[in-house]
C-alpha cells in the first residue's frame, strides 16, 4: 500500500480503515465458531454480510465528496480499500446466500435468478463488481489508462442495483432501503458537474482550512 | 402428514417418554373436549400433529418474533413489548351473534380449560418453529356466543395503542393490525387460541394476553395481543392482504407449490438447527393437511391462496 511520498496521515487512515473493515468479518466468524449466531444462523449471515457490503459500497462512494468538502486528497486514496472490502462482503453474501440458504440446490438458484428480480439486480451488481476488484491494482490501472476510469465508473451502476435489490426484498419496513436510497442519491448528486468547483460550500472549507487550529 | 418408515427416524429424534406420555394425556383430552373421538381421520390427524418433532428452544421462540407492532426487526418485540400492560385485558365479541360479550382475559383463563398443543408453526418467510402452546380451541369461545347462520367469517383485531406499541407511530401496516377465517376454519378443532407456552403465561412478545394459533396457515394469520373478535357475514379485510394482496392472501394455506412472489414456498428452515442443516420440505397444510384439507373440497388453491 505505501510507497514513496505517501504522508503518514493516509497510511494511518488506511491501517485504520483495514482493521475496522476485518471487524464485523471477525465478528461473525466468531458467531460460526461458537455456534452463537442467534435463532436463524444463515439468515443472520446473509443479512449481515450484506449490510456491510452494502455500506462499504456507499463508504467507497463517499470519498470523492468528502474531498471536495474538506479539501483532502487522502480521502480518495482510500476508495480501493474500501471497495475491495465491499467485494469481500458482497463475495461473502452470495456464498452465504448459495452454500447455506440455498445449500447449493442449483434448480431453486435459477428459478431465483429467473423469478425473482431482486435476486436478478443482487447478482447483477456482484457481476459488475468482479472486474473492478480484478483491476484495482495499480498495474491494472496503467495497463488500461484512460479505460480504467471508464470502467470503474460501474461502480455507480452498482450502487443503484445494490440499494434495488435491498429495497425489492424487504416486506413492508422500508425504512433502512430508504435511508440507504438517499444517502446514495445524496452521494450521486455530490458529483453533479454544477457542483463540483467553486461552491461556496468548497471555498469556505478551503479558507476554514487555511486558517490555524489545534486538534 | 409426517408419516416416516422407522429407517428413517435419527435416534436423536425420538421422542422421550415423558413427552411422549405428555402428548398421549394431550391426545385424549383433546379428543374428549373436542368430540372428536368418533370422527374418522381426526385422531390420526391429531396424534400426527407434531409429527414426532422436538420442540423449538424457548430462547428462540421467545427472541424470535415477527410482531411489527414492537418493530420490525426479529429481536424488536422481545425488547419492546415488555412494557406491554396485558392485565387487565378485555375481549369484545361481537357482530352475527346472538350473545355478545365483553369478557376479561381471566374470566377466560377461568372459564375455558387449558389444553397443551405441540405445534409446527410455518412462517410465510420459509422459516418455522415446533411450540408447545397452551390454550383452548377458539370454537369454545365462539359457540358460547351463538353465532347467527348469518356470521360466515371472524375477524380478529390486535390492541390499537401507539403509546404501548411503538410500530404502531409508522404506517407499516395499516393499524390496528387484522386478521379473518371462514367460520368453519375457525370452528376446527385445531384453532386455538393460545394464552401459554412451555407451559408459562404467554410473554408478551409472542402475543399475551390471547394470540390465535391456526397451525396450517402461514404465521401471519395466527393473530396476537387480540382485543375484539366480530362474527360478520362478508370475508374481513385482513393486514398483510390489505398491504400487499399478491403476496399475501386470504387464506394462506401453507402451500409448498404456490410460491411468495419472492422466494420459495418448497422448503423451510428450521429454527434452531444448525448453519449447515438442510432446509426442510414443506408439506401442504403444513402437514396437517389430513385434519383440515377436507375444508377446501372443489377450492383453486393456486386462486385462493
Amino acid at each position: 500500500m505505501s510507497r514513496p511520498g505517501d504522508d503518514w496521515p493516509i497510511r494511518v487512515l488506511q491501517v485504520t480503515l483495514f482493521g475496522l473493515c476485518l471487524l464485523p468479518a471477525l465478528d461473525l466468524l466468531r458467531g460460526v465458531l461458537s455456534a452463537n449466531l442467534g435463532a436463524n444462523p444463515v439468515e443472520h449471515l446473509l443479512h449481515a454480510t450484506g449490510d456491510w457490503a452494502l455500506w462499504l459500497l456507499l463508504a467507497t462512494l463517499a470519498m470523492t465528496p468528502a474531498r471536495r468538502l474538506t479539501g483532502w486528497g487522502g480521502w480518495v486514496r482510500q476508495r480501493r480499500l474500501l471497495g475491495l472490502f465491499a467485494f469481500f462482503y458482497a463475495s461473502l453474501h452470495l456464498m452465504v446466500y448459495l452454500g447455506l440458504d440455498r445449500a447449493l440446490v442449483w434448480s431453486t438458484i435459477l428459478a431465483d435468478v429467473w423469478r425473482r428480480p431482486y435476486i436478478t439486480v443482487g447478482l447483477a451488481a456482484f457481476v459488475l463488481l468482479v472486474p473492478l476488484a480484478l483491476t484495482s491494482s495499480r498495474g491494472w490501472m496503467r495497463r488500461l489508462g484512460r479505460h480504467w476510469k471508464r470502467l470503474h465508473r460501474v461502480i455507480y451502476l452498482v450502487a443503484i442495483l445494490a440499494v434495488l435489490h435491498y429495497l425489492w426484498l424487504v416486506k413492508a419496513d422500508r425504512l433502512v432501503p430508504l435511508i440507504h436510497a438517499g444517502i446514495l442519491a445524496l452521494l450521486l448528486f455530490a458529483r453533479l458537474p454544477g457542483l463540483q468547483r467553486g461552491s461556496p460550500l468548497r471555498r469556505k472549507r478551503t479558507q476554514a482550512r487555511s486558517c490555524p487550529q489545534k486538534l | 402428514m409426517l408419516i416416516r418408515k422407522p429407517a428413517d427416524i435419527a435416534p436423536s429424534e425420538i421422542t422421550p417418554p415423558e413427552v411422549w406420555r405428555r402428548r398421549r394425556d394431550l391426545l385424549k383430552g383433546t379428543l374428549a373436549l373436542a368430540g372428536l373421538a368418533a370422527l374418522p381421520g381426526a385422531g390420526a390427524a391429531l396424534s400426527a400433529d407434531d409429527g414426532g418433532e422436538t420442540p423449538t428452544a424457548i430462547e428462540h421462540i421467545t427472541q424470535y418474533n415477527n410482531f411489527y407492532e414492537f418493530g420490525a426487526g426479529k429481536r424488536d418485540p422481545s425488547i419492546h413489548a415488555q412494557a406491554l400492560v396485558t392485565r387487565p385485558w378485555s375481549i369484545r365479541i361481537d357482530g352475527e351473534c346472538e350473545a355478545p360479550r365483553e369478557i376479561g382475559i381471566e374470566d377466560i383463563l377461568a372459564r375455558y380449560p387449558q389444553e397443551e398443543r405441540l405445534y409446527r408453526l410455518r412462517c410465510v418467510e420459509a422459516w418455522a418453529m415446533v411450540i408447545p402452546w397452551q390454550g383452548f380451541p377458539l370454537a369454545s369461545l365462539l359457540k358460547d356466543v351463538r353465532p347467527t347462520s348469518r356470521a360466515r367469517y371472524v375477524a380478529f383485531e390486535t390492541l390499537h395503542d401507539p403509546e404501548q406499541m411503538p410500530g404502531q407511530r409508522r404506517g407499516v401496516l395499516d393499524w390496528p393490525y387484522r386478521e379473518g377465517l371462514r367460520i368453519d376454519e375457525a370452528m376446527h378443532p385445531l384453532t386455538l387460541l393460545a394464552t401459554g407456552l412451555y407451559g408459562e403465561t404467554l410473554p408478551n412478545q409472542n402475543g399475551a394476553p390471547l394470540r390465535l394459533v391456526v397451525p396450517w396457515k402461514y404465521g401471519f394469520k395466527s393473530i396476537k395481543s387480540i382485543v375484539r373478535i366480530s362474527l360478520v357475514e362478508n370475508q374481513p379485510v385482513t393486514a398483510w392482504n390489505a398491504r400487499q394482496p399478491g403476496e399475501y392472501g386470504f387464506y394462506a394455506n401453507v402451500n409448498p407449490a404456490v410460491d411468495h412472489p419472492r422466494w420459495s414456498q418448497k422448503t423451510h428452515r428450521m429454527i434452531g438447527e444448525g448453519l449447515l442443516a438442510k432446509p426442510r420440505e414443506t408439506l401442504p397444510f403444513n402437514g396437517y393437511g389430513e385434519a383440515v384439507a377436507p375444508l377446501y373440497a372443489g377450492m383453486d388453491l393456486r386462486r385462493f391462496f
